[in-house]
C-alpha cells in the first residue's frame, strides 16, 4: 500500500496553503482535488480580495490561485492528484479514493481535511424549474466556462456571495433585476452593496421569493415584503420577469470525512452546520486529523488560507519537520485574530466560543 | 439607509468630505467606506501616509486631507471600489470626478457617457476626459469625468450607451 506523510484533501485556498506549508518544512505531501484543476472557489473570484497584504488583499482570487499553484508545482515534496475524490477514511488509517478510473488506497501519517462547503438551497414553489441555480454554479458557468446563465437574473441573498456574483453577472453583460434578502439588513460588505446599487440594481431587504413560475423554464418570480417576524405581508406581492433565479443563501461545511473518521461533531449555526471539534492548531478529536477552511466552519477565503497555514505547520511540526514552527504558528494565529477582531468577525468568534465550550452534548 | 439599500446617506458622505478650501486647492480623495471590515489595501498603498487609523485593519480609514495629493493610488487599489478622487480646481464651473470602473469596454477619452448617482439614477451626459488603466495585475481603471461643480459629490458611476445589434 502507498504511504505518505501528509494527505491534504481538497485543493482550494485552505488545502493549497496547507500543502505548501507542510511540504516547505520537509514533509512528503499528497494533495487530492476532485475537480480537474486546483484552486477551488478561488478560480471563480474575479474581484479583489479584502484583508491585508499578508492575505493577498487587493489581488483577485484567480491570480491568488495561480500564485499558489506556482508554489505547489515548484515543490518536489508535493504530489498533486486532480480528478481524485476521497471516498473514505477507515479505522486503520487507510484512506480510499477514486481517480483516473482507479480505486486507490493511501496510508497517510497525518490528514488535513480541506473539503470546503456546499451551497444551501431554499424551499419555494417551482424551485425545480430549469433556470434556478446556486450562485456557485453561475460563477462556474461564467468565470470558468465563459457561458452566461441567461438574460435577466433575480439574486436571492444579499450576503457577500450574492453581492459579488451579482456584480460579476453585470460585468458579463447580464442584467440583474433585483437582489432580495429576507433579513432586514444587507449581510455582505456594504462597499459591495454600494457599487451594485450605483449601477442601478435595487437591493430589497425584508423581501422573500414566494414562488417561481414558467412553463418549460423560469419566466418570472413572485416576491413579497416580510414583516418584522419574517412573515410575508399580504398585498405586497410583486411580479418580476426574469429567466434566471440565483440562490446565494448560505453554505454548509462538507464534513462527511470528519464524520466517518469519528471526529466529535457539534452543530454550530454560525459556521453553517455540523463541524468537528478542534483545538487551537485545528487538530480534531481524532489524533493526526486536521481541518481547515470552510470544512471546519464557513468563513471566507482569506481566513481559509491562514487556517491552511496553521494546519500545514501543525501537521509538519507533529512529524518533526521544520524550524521555528512555534513562532510561525503564533504569527498565523495572530493573523486569524486580526481578521476576526472587527464587527465582521463577531459571528465567527461566537461560533468558535460555542465550539470550544465544554460540557455540552456533542455527537 | 446604507445597510438596507446600499446607498450612503448625505450625512455619511458629508462626514468624509473635505472642506471647500481643500477642494479648491486641487485633487483629493474621498473615502466612502462606512463599515468596519478587515481590509487595509488603501492604507498600504498610500505613499503620503495620509490614510490614518489603520493600526487595526478592521478600522474605518480616516484621511488627512492636507497630506493627500489626490494621486489616486488608493482608489485603484480599494477592493470595495469605495474611493473617489475629486478635483474641484479643474475649471471655474466644472470639477473632475475620478471613479473606479471595472466594466469592459472601457470608455475612451472625449467620449460622452451617462453619469449615475449613488442610487444608479441618471444625472445626464458627461464627458470622459481621461481613462487611467489599471494595468494587467490590478485591472481597475480610473475614469476621469468632468461634471458641473454641484455634481462633484453626486456622480459616482457611469454607463456607456452600447450599440445594440437588433439584426
Amino acid at each position: 500500500m502507498r504511504e505518505t506523510e501528509v494527505l491534504v484533501v481538497g485543493g482550494g485556498p485552505a488545502g493549497m496553503v496547507a500543502a505548501i506549508e507542510a511540504a516547505e518544512r520537509g514533509a512528503k505531501v499528497v494533495l487530492t482535488e476532485r475537480d480537474d484543476r486546483l484552486g477551488g472557489q478561488l478560480i471563480k473570484q474575479t474581484h479583489k480580495f479584502f484583508g491585508s497584504q499578508k492575505q493577498y488583499a487587493g489581488s483577485r482570487g484567480i491570480d491568488i490561485s495561480k500564485l499558489l499553484e506556482g508554489k505547489l508545482s515548484n515543490n518536489s515534496n508535493i504530489e498533486i492528484l486532480t480528478e481524485t475524490t476521497v471516498l473514505g477514511i477507515y479505522e486503520d488509517g487507510v484512506v480510499t479514493m477514486e481517480g483516473a478510473d482507479k480505486h486507490l488506497k493511501l496510508k497517510p501519517k497525518r490528514t488535513i481535511i480541506a473539503t470546503g462547503a456546499s451551497e444551501k438551497f431554499l424551499p419555494f414553489a417551482n424551485n425545480d424549474l430549469p433556470g434556478i441555480y446556486g450562485a456557485g454554479a453561475v460563477q462556474t458557468l461564467m468565470n470558468v466556462y465563459g457561458v452566461t446563465p441567461g438574460q435577466r437574473v433575480l439574486m436571492v441573498g444579499a450576503g457577500n456571495i450574492g453581492l459579488i456574483v451579482s456584480y460579476q453577472l453585470m460585468q458579463s453583460g447580464v442584467e440583474v433585476a433585483a437582489i432580495i434578502d429576507a433579513a432586514p439588513k444587507i449581510g455582505g460588505y456594504l462597499v459591495h452593496a454600494s457599487k451594485i446599487r450605483r449601477a442601478g440594481v435595487p437591493i430589497l431587504t425584508s423581501h422573500t421569493i414566494l414562488n417561481a413560475y414558467g412553463q418549460e423554464f423560469v419566466e418570472g418570480a413572485i416576491l413579497a415584503s416580510l414583516d418584522d417576524k419574517w412573515q410575508p405581508i399580504a398585498g405586497t406581492e410583486k411580479d418580476l420577469t426574469v429567466d434566471v433565479i440565483c440562490l446565494a443563501v448560505g453554505l454548509s461545511p462538507l464534513t462527511e470525512l470528519c464524520w466517518q473518521a469519528g471526529c466529535e461533531m457539534k452543530y454550530i449555526p454560525e459556521f453553517g452546520g455540523y463541524v468537528p471539534r478542534k483545538n487551537e492548531f485545528l487538530e480534531t478529536t481524532v489524533p493526526g486529523l486536521y481541518v481547515c477552511g470552510d470544512a471546519g466552519g464557513v468563513e471566507e477565503a482569506s481566513a481559509a488560507m491562514v487556517e491552511g497555514r496553521v494546519a500545514g505547520i501543525a501537521a509538519a511540526e507533529s512529524l518533526g519537520y521544520g524550524l521555528n514552527n512555534v513562532q510561525a504558528l503564533k504569527a498565523a494565529l495572530k493573523d486569524l485574530e486580526e481578521l476576526r477582531s472587527g464587527p465582521a468577525g463577531e459571528k465567527i468568534l461566537k461560533g468558535l466560543e460555542k465550539l470550544l465550550a465544554k460540557g455540552e452534548t456533542a455527537c | 439607509m446604507l445597510v438596507k439599500t446600499g446607498i450612503p446617506t448625505e450625512e455619511q458622505v458629508r462626514q468624509v468630505s473635505p472642506s471647500q478650501e481643500r477642494l479648491a486647492a486641487g485633487p483629493v480623495a474621498v473615502i466612502e467606506c462606512f463599515q468596519e471590515i478587515p481590509c487595509n489595501p488603501c492604507w498600504e498603498a498610500c505613499a503620503k501616509g495620509a490614510i490614518l487609523g489603520m493600526d487595526d485593519m478592521n478600522n474605518i480609514p480616516k484621511l488627512n486631507f492636507d497630506k493627500c495629493n489626490g494621486c489616486g493610488t488608493c482608489a485603484m487599489k480599494c477592493p470595495g471600489l469605495a474611493i473617489f478622487i475629486i478635483d474641484s480646481s479643474y475649471s471655474p464651473t466644472e470639477a473632475v470626478v475620478r471613479l473606479p470602473y471595472e466594466f469592459y469596454p472601457l470608455p475612451e477619452a472625449d467620449e460622452e457617457v451617462i453619469g449615475l448617482n449613488r442610487a444608479g439614477e441618471k444625472l445626464g451626459k458627461f464627458k470622459v476626459i481621461k481613462v487611467q488603466k489599471g494595468g494587467i495585475h490590478n485591472k481597475t481603471a480610473l475614469i476621469w469625468v468632468a461634471v458641473p461643480n454641484q455634481l462633484a459629490f453626486e456622480l459616482r458611476n457611469i454607463q456607456i450607451e452600447r450599440v445594440v445589434n437588433v439584426g
